[in-house]
């Protein structure tokens, strides 16, 4: 008897302990589809759908899941954020190829657009076939849709660009504070912007610059010109880029005079930056005016103006796709194509001025009382749907991203911040980019 | 070794109903049944006896398989192949490139001297002041847990919170450190971007969430030394210092050793600190990768640059230098072995 029960009980460990470790290695294999689409349809027919954005992208904000899930009473959607480009593409990326893990709705950002629709379109539904795609400003679709024709993702935000500057620190500098006039007076040439700041610097109010960095200045430089890194073949050819060299050089302007707060965008001193007003202007994209309402608070309400940018250009935006592996593709497709229409656009412009990538939105884009008279009432819709009709159609490639922070964190960082002379920061970049491109 | 098979045999007899030699035996002395069912037993018992410690050791290795060993192996298979993040299942052959790659970079061995120099600026400190800590905290204090307790809370703090309290008081414009040096007449340092500045800056966050951890194993080491020890040395007419110096320190030596161990592996795996401190692509340790330690480096080439198979060989070059870091330290303690 004794020995019996001390066996059983010798067995029930071994078994506790077989049960332990193959439920931690299921646990392991298993994990993934948890946050899919798959998790939660129990409840009487239920479909949850999840969407994978980073940052914040708004919907919940504007109130459209909730919205969405009023219209579709079987719907439940789950919003999987993650703050960090550089974090969630990655993650996206192993997803999308272990084809599991994926949520039914997956963001992709206008820097990764270019190796989704290279790399990745077997992963993804073609969109393109249910939509109509003359909603959308031509040059989105063209960065969504592979050489033959497949359409991966559809357009969400752009990112036309306007210069958001300080009237009161202008007139303290005895510049023109009037947004028509100083835009006129940068018109076309970034140098000319430069030169501006020149001006600035020789009456600055103290304690402050014309500028908070000169990588803003390249990034929007950049965003204005047709030939970035990349020929439409694919080749690299950023060292022999028109629009490289335009860039850099507006950059090395600002980065080898005392304009420049020297700071780095997204970084907690940028953020003090704009809380102490130290900076006069920044080139800011649309989806940039709610981060500058926080950063600065109320006592920068009604300082803040905004004047069309030297050239439209155009930083950031978005794409919504629908990965293959999803388990409800046709719900997903269905809330994609919803999320990205030009009355939901509008709403979220309404709510944090991302701006729309479709034009039939531009007329009755309302923005926010509160964000109209925190920029001293600018006609901010007239000033970003103007950039975002001009924007020349750019061509991207597969490195964009890491090639763009080589010229920005490596070679513009290195003249402003450590004494080098432009010569050396290309260099330095030079050096970069190739490790980067494995050459 | 023998201790442990003494272990291992002793619940042997305890086991059976009656005290016996060998299990065998103890099985033979129940003896009712025809001996086919004993011997069918005593296999199946023999069989358990054999088996079940492996079992009951078993959930270590089953796991370490699966998040350890095979990773480890598969790392070494990618490292020898061309592989991009972005198409995982094209990989193409590449042999040793990868790490021929990597001798030739100077972006590799600029990193292998970060880490070097990182880790030695802020291993050595830390310990110092750590077992100076522990000495004051080893004598009779007023509320000595409250103060063991605050030596802890730095380790307790995540690396994210502290490195970004850390990024604030030194940011260049307005940081607290340059505040602080502005009184003694010293120029404001930028901090991130200068190689000293921004390497001692990181070694600082290190120093800071580590050295009470230290302090608490020394403490806990100098607690066991018997008193008896000072008190002859003080008979001998010791001083407190030269009681520190001939009583603590050799009786600390391998606790010291372990820390040193830990601590070298940490320095070699630094990764948050550096990268948190950089901020935005801090993956590139500053614009002259001045503190990209061989952590970010392999993160910024596989995550930020999508070069899997270049971040592996990264990987594998990191167990290579541990393994020898590994030696090295393994020489140094038959040494101290030896002259004890």
């Amino acid at each position: 008897m004794r020995t019996s029960t001390r066996r059983s009980h010798r067995l029930m460990a071994l078994a506790a302990v077989a049960a332990l470790t193959t439920g931690v290695l299921a646990g392991c294999s298993s994990d993934s589809d948890g946050t899919s689409s798959n998790a939660s349809d129990s409840g009487k027919g239920k479909t949850t759908l999840t969407v994978g954005t980073f940052g914040v992208f708004g919907y919940k904000q504007a109130g459209l899941y909730d919205e969405y899930m009023k219209l579709h009473p079987n719907i439940t959607i789950k919003e999987d954020v993650t703050t960090r480009t550089d974090v969630y593409w990655p993650k996206v990326l192993t997803r999308l190829q272990a084809g599991a893990g994926t949520d039914d709705i997956q963001a992709i950002e206008v820097g990764n657009i270019t190796e989704a629709v290279q790399t990745q379109a077997d992963k993804f539904v073609d969109l393109g076939k249910d939509v109509d795609k003359s909603q959308w400003l031509p040059w989105k679709n063209a960065q969504a849709t592979t050489k033959d024709g497949k359409q991966i993702g559809l357009g969400t935000d752009t990112g036309p660009m306007a210069i958001c500057y300080r009237k009161d620190l202008f007139q303290k500098a005895g510049l023109p504070t009037d947004r028509t006039q100083l835009a006129n007076l940068w018109k076309g040439d970034w140098s000319k912007y430069v030169n501006v700041g020149k001006d600035y610097m020789k009456k600055a109010p103290k304690g402050t610059k014309f500028v908070d960095s000169a990588s803003s200045v390249y990034n929007a430089a950049i965003g204005g010109e047709s030939q970035r890194y990349y020929d439409k073949d694919g080749n690299v050819i950023w060292d022999k880029s028109t629009g490289v060299k335009a860039a850099w050089n507006a950059a090395m302007a600002v980065a080898t005079s005392n304009m420049s707060a020297k700071l780095k965008q997204f970084d907690p001193t940028w953020d003090q930056g704009f809380a102490n007003a130290s900076f006069a202007t920044v080139a800011c994209p649309a989806w940039m005016m709610g981060y500058i309402q926080e950063k600065s608070g109320t006592a920068g309400s009604g300082k803040w103006d905004v004047a069309a940018a030297p050239t439209a250009a155009n930083w950031g935006g978005s794409f919504l796709g629908v990965p293959t592996a999803s388990k409800h593709q046709a719900d997903a497709v269905a809330l994609a194509k919803w999320l990205t229409a030009p009355e939901q656009q509008e709403k979220v412009f309404a709510k944090q001025a991302s701006f729309p990538s479709t034009p039939a939105a531009y007329p009755n884009l309302k923005p926010a009382a509160a964000t109209t008279a925190y920029f001293s009432n600018a006609p901010i819709t007239q000033i970003f749907s103007d950039s975002a009709k001009t924007i020349p159609v750019q061509v991207f490639g597969i490195k964009d991203q890491p090639i763009g922070t080589a010229i920005t964190d490596v070679g513009i960082l290195q003249v402003e911040q450590k004494g080098k002379t432009p010569a050396q920061g290309w260099s330095a970049a030079t050096k970069e980019i190739k490790d980067v491109l494995g050459q | 070794m023998s201790s442990s098979k003494q272990a291992l045999a002793h619940p042997a007899p305890g086991s059976g109903a009656a005290p016996g030699h060998q299990p065998g035996a103890a099985r033979g002395g129940r003896g009712t049944p025809a001996p086919g069912t004993s011997s069918w037993r005593s296999r199946l018992y023999r069989w358990d006896m054999k088996a079940s410690p492996y079992a009951f050791i078993s959930p270590f290795f089953i796991i370490f398989g699966a998040f350890g060993l095979i990773p480890l192996l598969y790392t070494a298979w990618y490292s020898l192949h061309n592989v991009q993040l972005s198409s995982l299942d094209h990989k193409t052959w590449a042999g040793l490139d990868n790490y021929r790659n990597l001798l030739s970079s100077d972006f590799f061995w600029n990193a292998l001297k970060n880490t070097f120099t990182i880790g030695l600026i802020s291993t050595v400190p830390q310990l110092l002041m750590a077992i100076g800590i522990a000495h004051l905290l080893n004598y009779r204090l007023r509320g000595s847990t409250v103060w063991r307790v605050v030596m802890l809370t730095p380790y307790a703090t995540s690396v994210a919170a502290a490195t970004l309290v850390f990024t604030l008081l030194y940011s260049w414009d307005g940081g607290m450190v340059n505040w602080l040096l502005h009184f003694v007449g010293v120029d404001a340092i930028n901090w991130r971007e200068s190689t000293w500045g921004s390497q001692f800056a990181v070694s600082s966050i290190v120093i800071w969430r580590w050295t009470g951890y230290n302090a608490l194993i020394y403490l806990a080491a100098m607690q066991a030394i018997p008193a008896d020890l000072y008190e002859s040395a003080a008979i001998d007419g010791a001083n407190r210092w030269q009681q520190f110096r001939h009583v603590t320190i050799p009786q600390l030596r391998p606790t010291i050793l372990f820390t040193v161990v830990v601590s070298t592996i940490g320095a070699t795996q630094l990764f948050g600190e550096p990268l948190l401190f950089g901020g935005v692509s801090g993956s590139k340790g500053g614009s002259e990768h001045q503190y990209q330690t061989l952590g970010l480096y392999m993160y910024d080439q596989g995550w930020i640059i999508g070069n899997l198979g270049k971040a592996s060989a990264i990987a594998w070059s990191m167990f290579l230098i541990l393994l020898i870091v590994a030696a090295i330290n393994l020489l140094f303690t038959r040494r101290l072995r030896k002259s004890q």
